[in-house]
């Protein structure tokens, strides 16, 4: 395809402190905003996992100093099983849209898409500064429920109606707290589409002379593959979030059946489906995992590459794999409802894409592990991640087979097999992909290096400590150990408890190896040794440019791109073991 | 050492993906005895595809860990792998896909066993109703007929947990409602769900049975029991505070014990 090479100037330098840092139009900056709410969300929600896994393994017990957090959700210090429910809903709904989906994609996507591709910045710069900030203002919202008088929501991050719909009269934490959610989550719709709008524009629009779109390295090719799929996941549930409120302010009735009695009074509501709310919300549900895990997979591919010193056995394979993930991810939202009461004949039609989705994300992992074969590795913490990342993969990812199958999903759904399984493919591969990231540009983005050693210190706690965290949560699922509850008072559960117990001690543990990460973090940005401008012999356009760059990227200057993405241990003029996108020199052999 | 942190690696996922294999090998934790005439085949290919699974799990990460610790060696050099991304592709194609299309297609018959075919027509006929935080049960006493439901007559307060209305409805007058499940074993039995309030779920373990309850729709289950034994039943749909403690028992009995009982429970109405 030819590439698209009108040179756009977007906007000036900066000219105000408030232009400059906050509402800045400046994609890096933004990209850096991004990073930071995802930063803020992931250590809050991390915290809220820690109370909940301190209180699954002693419901009775005090953790020190919870009152202060909610005198009602815990008297005495003592959490009640609504307050167990919130704190639950709310670590759900943080992780997977101000974590997993800012993190990959809109952080790492806003600062890093633009210098890849040669622009100078995204498309519609103000557009971007207001995805930005919707975003905040849903991230307000949400946070806002932990202070609304009955508590924030209790009904997870699927809101699975009527729970989530019919008010207060159902518990608490489901009037104002369920409302802001609602509303959270309609603004975090907004916010991502324009984000996704923007990034399809970029892409198609804004690349330099030369970087045709097979030229594009893959973190690009994934974010745009990922704007894709978020372009039309939060279409569905933008109106969904809607309906859902309207539902509960209006006195509208569309997920909400007649005759419903609850705390023994008839609701006031007629017509409406319950199972409409799920079928919106796992149509949004379901592309919301590949819209976590693709960006993790492109900044892995690039950062393997760079590590290994030559390409990954097929550029092409991989795009393509990327995209079968992208298209089939809209056919399988039914493997979240086998057991819902749908039609159990559309259980069909759900369980063989999902069979078939393996293949993709099999021939993926044969890529990467291939590639690895015959490679020169050179470790750094960002590659220790990415390797992290492919064995994670793999564990999360094969559990999705069980799963698959409604005959199996009988006896698993609902169970800590499914919170084990979505936990390492989605949360924490992805994360690995942050990591992996943050410790690769950390670099481009500030200016400094961050410690290799405290950072592959972090690598090892959380590598073994997600495994103690998260493989034992297969074993419970296993046994019949149901997710959401409070506490485990069943005869067949009280059993499990000492596997509970392992797992909390194991989360403390690993959550506190975090706080390496936020130290080296904070600490590199100031201390940490200036970066060249390519510290990690790289390929592609980021490199190429000052770290951290100027506003406009490029100084000014329109990139020119002469080469495919990967020129790894080639023979260029220059003698050195790759040659940069951007270098006219000639190669005798190119990588494809 | 050269080439150590990646040597380290290597060894660290060989120990990672034994260590979490071996409580699946060891059995350590383990689905109860099945006690439904239909589990052996959810069994079977939990089985199945924990064999397939297992094999697919421990070779990815094995050669994971082969790759990287021979390309960490010092005197690596750069190499292709043999026969390129076009015979994984094929291999990809061929083996997973035919892998994933028969476990698929296998998956199914224990699907269609308790949901592609109805109740036969002689089952023992039970509704339940789920709320929060409890189950009732419903039997349609001697004449066989469950009487209408009237929401609005729900009221806890007076033990009338479905909103039955005797006073005008005949065939609710020997309606037997209790809060725990009592049937008969090697007799079918066709379970009527509905809920009162919002989404709850019947999960028994040892039935093999997972059904959700969904507000404004009339849903059911059949399934048939072949020990005598007591179960739990635990609510598996978030429903609400009490979710956790949201359960009711499952007393699976001879047909003789299961006739007396009823006979107790209709002289307790």
């Amino acid at each position: 395809m030819a590439e698209a090479s009108a040179h756009v100037v977007q906007h000036g330098p900066p000219t105000t402190f408030l232009r400059k840092y906050v509402f800045s139009v400046d994609h890096k900056v933004i990209g850096k905003q991004y990073y930071g709410l995802a930063l803020v969300a992931v250590f809050v929600g991390m915290f809220l996992s820690w109370l909940m896994r301190l209180h699954l393994i002693n419901p009775n017990g005090k953790i020190w100093g919870l009152h202060y957090l909610s005198a009602v959700g815990a008297p005495g210090d003592v959490m009640t099983p609504e307050y167990y429910l919130s704190l639950l809903t709310m670590h759900g709904t943080l992780m997977v849209f101000f974590v997993l989906t800012n993190a990959p994609f809109a952080a790492f996507g806003n600062y890093f898409l633009p210098i890849q591709i040669g622009a100078e910045d995204m498309a519609f710069p103000r557009f971007n500064m207001m995805s930005f900030w919707t975003t905040f203002l849903a991230f307000c919202f949400l946070i806002s429920a932990f202070f609304v008088p009955d508590g924030p929501p209790i009904s997870g991050w699927t809101a699975y109606a009527p729970l989530s719909a019919v008010g207060s009269d159902a518990g608490p934490g489901l009037g104002m707290g369920q409302t802001l959610w609602g509303l959270s989550i309609f603004t975090f719709c907004i916010g991502s589409l324009l984000g996704a709008l923007n990034f399809i524009a970029t892409t198609l629009d804004l690349r330099a002379k030369g970087m045709t779109l097979s030229r594009m390295p893959i973190p690009s090719w994934a974010w745009f593959i990922t704007s894709c799929i978020a372009l039309l996941a939060f279409a569905v549930l933008l109106p969904a979030c809607l309906l859902l409120i309207l539902d509960r302010v209006a006195g509208t009735s569309f997920f909400i059946p007649a005759g419903l009695v609850i705390s023994d009074k008839l609701q006031p509501h007629a017509g409406g489906s319950p199972l409409l709310w799920q079928h919106l919300f796992w149509f949004f549900g379901h592309p919301e995992v590949y819209i976590a895990i693709l960006p993790s997979m492109g900044i892995v591919s690039h950062i393997l590459i760079n590590s290994m010193r030559k390409p990954l056995l097929s550029h092409k394979v991989v795009i393509n794999c990327m995209i079968a993930i992208g298209f089939l991810s809209y056919m399988v939202w039914g493997h979240h409802m086998f057991v819902s009461g749908m039609n159990p004949y559309s259980s069909l039609e759900f369980t063989f894409p999902t069979l078939i989705i393996t293949i993709p994300a099999t021939i993926l992992t044969l890529i990467w592990l291939a590639s690895l074969y015959g490679a020169k590795l050179r470790i750094t913490t960002a590659s220790l991640f990415a390797l992290g990342f492919i064995s994670m993969f793999v564990s999360g990812g094969v559990s999705g087979l069980f799963l698959a199958q409604p005959s199996i999903d009988i006896y698993l759904h609902a169970t800590y097999f499914v919170v084990g399984h979505f936990h390492m493919v989605m949360g924490v591969a992805s994360l690995f992909g942050v990591f992996a990231g943050t410790y690769f540009w950390f670099p481009k983005m500030t200016g400094h290096m961050m410690s290799e050693t405290l950072g592959k210190i972090h690598f090892w706690i959380t590598f073994v400590g997600a495994y103690c965290i998260f493989m034992p949560f297969h074993y419970l699922g296993l046994a019949g150990n149901v997710r959401r509850y409070s506490a485990f008072t069943d005869d067949f559960l009280i059993p499990l408890i000492p596997v509970h117990k392992f797992i909390t001690y194991a989360a403390i543990l690993t959550g506190l190896g975090q706080m390496i990460f936020l130290y080296n973090l904070i600490h590199s940005r100031f201390k940490g040794a200036p970066a060249p401008d390519n510290p990690w012999d790289c390929t592609s356009l980021e490199w190429s440019v000052p770290s951290p760059p100027p506003w406009d990227n490029f100084g000014g200057k329109h990139p020119v791109v002469y080469h495919d993405p990967y020129q790894y241990s080639v023979k260029g003029e220059s003698g050195k073991d790759f040659v940069m996108q951007t270098s006219p020199e000639r190669v005798a052999e190119p990588n494809a | 050492m050269r080439g150590g942190m990646g040597k380290t690696f290597a060894i660290v996922v060989v120990i990672l993906a034994i260590a979490s294999a071996v409580p699946i090998v060891r059995h350590t934790w383990t689905p109860p005895v099945d006690i439904s005439t239909h589990g052996h085949l959810i069994d079977a290919q939990l089985n199945d595809t924990m064999v397939e699974v297992g094999i697919s799990f421990l070779a990815a990460q094995f050669v994971l860990a082969l790759f990287v610790w021979m390309s960490s060696a010092p005197n690596s050099k750069i190499k292709s792998f043999p026969g390129g991304a076009k015979g994984l592709v094929i291999a990809a194609l061929v083996l997973v896909g035919s892998e994933v299309i028969a476990l698929g297609a296998f998956g199914q018959k224990a699907w269609a066993e308790v949901y592609f075919r109805p109740a036969v027509p002689d089952a023992v006929q039970i509704q339940t109703q789920a709320g929060q935080f409890a189950f009732y049960f419903r039997y349609p006493g001697p004449d066989g007929k469950f009487g209408p439901l009237h929401p609005d007559k729900i009221d806890e307060g007076n033990q009338n947990f479905f909103g039955l209305d005797p006073a005008n409805d005949v065939d609710s007058r020997d309606d037997i409602v209790t809060g725990e499940l009592a049937i008969p074993i090697h007799r079918e039995v066709h379970l009527m769900m509905h809920a009162k309030d919002v989404g709850h779920s019947f999960y028994v373990r040892e039935l093999r049975i997972q059904q959700d309850f969904v507000p404004g729709l009339d849903l059911s289950v059949h399934f048939t029991a072949t020990q005598i034994g007591r179960y739990e039943i635990v609510c598996t749909q978030l429903c609400g505070l009490g979710h956790y403690n949201m359960k009711a028992y499952l007393n699976t009995l001879s047909q003789e014990d299961y006739d007396k009982w009823l006979k107790d429970k209709a002289a307790q109405q």
